[in-house]
């Protein structure tokens, strides 16, 4: 079968400075990719490239053999096939729990507002949060908004889910809520791709890891190869590094994911 | 179109006229902008007085000030004062009073948000230093509050400035009176009002602008 | 005080007030909805529009109403462009009013983190849905106290009025004052009439801001 999501030869920079230089990847239905590398490699601007949040400068982006890339007049289009969650959460302070989540199947999707409710319920409930419908953003933990950011992607009925680091601004305590629902989602068959420094969580939802570094993909292989028997004198490098100084960024520190559940 | 309007400024002294009426409503504004800058940082002061009447005494006047319109208060000076005291003031002096009775208030309200704007752990960290308080003011807490309070207090005087547009209406000849005038004297010129009117809208947008445009970048630089 | 005299112009003063808060009220509802448009043009960088825009805010920021008026009243008609005193009343104030109040949305819609547009447009949200539902609400209640603050300057400068000879406060004081001679009577008068239309809206603008500060869904990273 085709790949749902094909990246054929990407390149973007930003004045000059190239920060993705003919990238290609793809993805089959229900599969899990996983995009790894060091501070500054690409990794989020891939995403970001990927949902039309950034024009790429070269090379195209085809969601079920449909170009997405490129400029376009309905872009919102293809987002609403194109989850994203961010690190920052990024819900809207000034709406409740529910509003947050009915916004987008509400005026985007145009459903009616009591199916929308219902929908946005059943996945609080699922990810543990179903009391939380009536509260503002503000009054939850960070776990818990990110959990909800998590539900408000679902919610629109993706094809596919684009998760940018979503751990990284979370308290130690908190990642590991918030990656059981990925892993949860993943194995619901739901098609994703993962930048994360969340080894040991890579290593548990990933079908396929790629390496990026200097906007390169340096190595591709699954988890089991990439993450033990590394082809790459880089990745091999990048791993390394990655044991002894876990990372550079005031964020949790991997200690913390042997607490997570990994087996799929 | 040969004369119908434009030529009426160059017709003999008439923008040398204009010109002189700009300048009686600028020098206004200057008296009144030294005066509210030099009584303005007093009232700050008395505004972050220890003592709360004081406090509320001149939060209350800062208040009712602002709350009349200008023109209002020029009233009650120009008009008011004749017939309750006898003072029979001429409209240049009530404009300097009023508007500086105005722009000391809204100075001070600017000193006072500058200063307590400085965190205190400013003042901590500068004793922390070893430095002695006049040594932390000098360094640490007055070039702070002079970058917050300058820009704040330069769009002040450009306010301050507009205002005195006012003073046409309580019979001062300034520069919208001497415009009129000048229309008067040359009615037959139908396209006059026009020019004039015009001239005086950029006189004053090329006087404020400046001014205006120095604060922005000003607050800009030591945002 | 003459009281009888009062008693017998109330009902003037009452028309008065009508003609200054209607006004009053339509050129801060103009304003508003030109500088809302006025801040949008410059927080999304629209091409070309964004040039202009700029070139107004300038332009009304940095004129007096006084002068802005004399143009529109007494000016444009000598090259045909006529407007009756109350539309050069509202146009009058709109021009002054836009330009404050578009820089009192920009800065509100720049308090609004960029991420949270990118969150819409990620759920599928159009540009125009986006910041409808996403970003304006956030604005407007960053924006609400710096709006107040121009509503009410905006109704205090309708004072200016009076020179379109409509019958607005001061044109009523300033009637009855040559007229009559009563003048700390009509001088009472106006300040008791200024206070009853905005002591109601200042009012309402403090209670309003306080629960834009405290309805809670601020940027603070409580957790």
């Amino acid at each position: 079968m085709s790949a749902i999501l094909q990246v054929r030869h990407i390149s973007k920079g930003f004045e000059q400075n190239p920060v993705l230089r003919d990238v290609s990847l793809d993805l089959d239905e229900g599969q899990v990719l996983v995009v790894v590398g060091p501070s500054g490699c690409g990794k989020s601007t891939l995403l970001r490239c990927i949902n039309g949040l950034e024009q790429i400068d070269g090379g195209e982006i085809l969601l079920r053999g449909e170009v997405i890339s490129g400029r376009r007049k309905n872009l919102h289009l293809v987002r609403q096939k194109i989850g994203m969650v961010f690190q920052s959460y990024d819900l809207f302070p000034h709406m409740r729990v529910m509003d947050n989540l009915m916004l987008g199947p509400v005026k985007a999707l145009g459903k009616p507002k009591e199916q929308a409710r219902e929908e946005a319920l059943r996945m609080l409930a699922r990810v543990g949060l179903a009391d939380k419908a009536g509260v503002y953003p503000r009054t939850l933990s960070g776990g818990q908004r990110q959990r909800v950011a998590l539900v408000r992607a679902m919610l629109m009925q993706p094809e596919i889910l684009l998760l940018d680091e979503i751990t990284a601004a979370l308290d130690p305590e908190m990642v590991s809520e918030v990656l059981n629902v990925v892993l949860d989602l993943a194995r619901d068959g739901m098609t994703m791709v993962i930048v994360t420094h969340e080894m040991r969580f890579a290593e548990a939802v990933a079908d396929q890891v790629v390496f990026l570094e200097d906007g390169c993909v340096v190595e591709r292989n699954p988890p089991e190869i990439f993450f033990h028997r590394p082809e790459t004198d880089r990745a091999k490098r990048f791993l390394q590094s990655f044991d002894y100084a876990p990372r550079k960024r005031a964020a949790p520190p991997d200690t913390n994911t042997g607490e997570i559940q990994c087996a799929p | 179109m040969q004369d119908s309007g434009i030529s009426i400024l160059f017709k003999g002294v008439n923008f040398q006229r204009l010109m002189g009426g700009l300048w009686v409503t600028l020098r206004i504004a200057l008296i009144t902008i030294g005066l509210s800058v030099v009584l303005g940082l007093a009232f700050g002061l008395l505004m972050l007085s220890r003592r709360r009447t004081l406090r509320a005494v001149c939060r209350a006047w800062l208040e009712i000030v602002r709350f009349m319109p200008q023109l209002v208060l020029l009233y009650l000076v120009y008009f008011g004062f004749a017939r309750l005291f006898g003072w029979d003031l001429d409209g240049e002096t009530s404009a300097v009073i009023v508007f500086t009775f105005w722009g000391t208030a809204e100075m001070g309200d600017l000193v006072r948000g500058a200063v307590s704007s400085i965190p205190l752990h400013q003042r901590e960290s500068a004793a922390a230093l070893g430095l002695t308080p006049m040594q932390a003011y000098r360094h640490v807490l007055i070039p702070q509050t002079v970058r917050r309070l300058l820009p704040q207090a330069i769009n002040l005087s450009t306010r301050i400035i507009k205002t005195t547009a006012l003073v046409k209406m309580i019979n001062v000849t300034e520069v919208l009176k001497v415009g009129q005038q000048i229309i008067g004297q040359f009615y037959r010129l139908r396209e006059a009002p026009f020019w004039v009117y015009l001239t005086i809208f950029i006189l004053y947008f090329l006087i404020c602008w400046p001014i205006s445009a120095l604060a922005g970048w000003l607050e800009k630089r030591w945002a | 005080m003459d009281w009888s005299f009062i008693t017998a112009h109330v009902p003037d003063f009452l028309a008065g007030a009508w003609v200054t808060l209607r006004f009053g009220l339509y050129g801060v509802a103009c304003s508003a909805m030109l500088g809302l448009l006025c801040s949008l043009v410059l927080a999304y960088r629209v091409p070309v529009l964004r040039a202009l825009v700029r070139a107004y805010v300038e332009l009304s920021r940095n004129t007096p109403l006084l002068v802005q008026l004399f143009f529109l009243y007494a000016g444009l008609p000598r090259i045909g462009i006529r407007l009756s005193a109350e539309a050069c009343a509202v146009v009058g104030l709109t021009f002054l009013g836009g330009g404050y109040m578009a820089e009192a949305f920009r800065s509100g819609l720049e308090a609004v983190d960029r991420t949270q547009r990118e969150a819409g447009e990620c759920i599928g949200l159009t540009l125009p849905q986006t910041v409808r539902y996403v970003v304006l609400p956030q604005a407007f209640a960053t924006a609400a106290p710096a709006v107040f603050a121009n509503m009410i300057f905006l109704i205090k400068e309708t004072s200016m009025f009076s020179v379109l000879a409509m019958m607005d406060l001061m044109n009523v004081a300033d009637t009855l004052r040559t007229s009559g001679g009563r003048t700390i009577e009509v001088l009472s008068m106006l300040v008791i009439a200024y206070v009853a239309i905005l002591l109601p809206v200042s009012v309402l603008a403090t209670l309003v801001e306080r629960r834009m500060r405290y309805a809670g869904f601020g940027h603070q990273h409580s957790v």
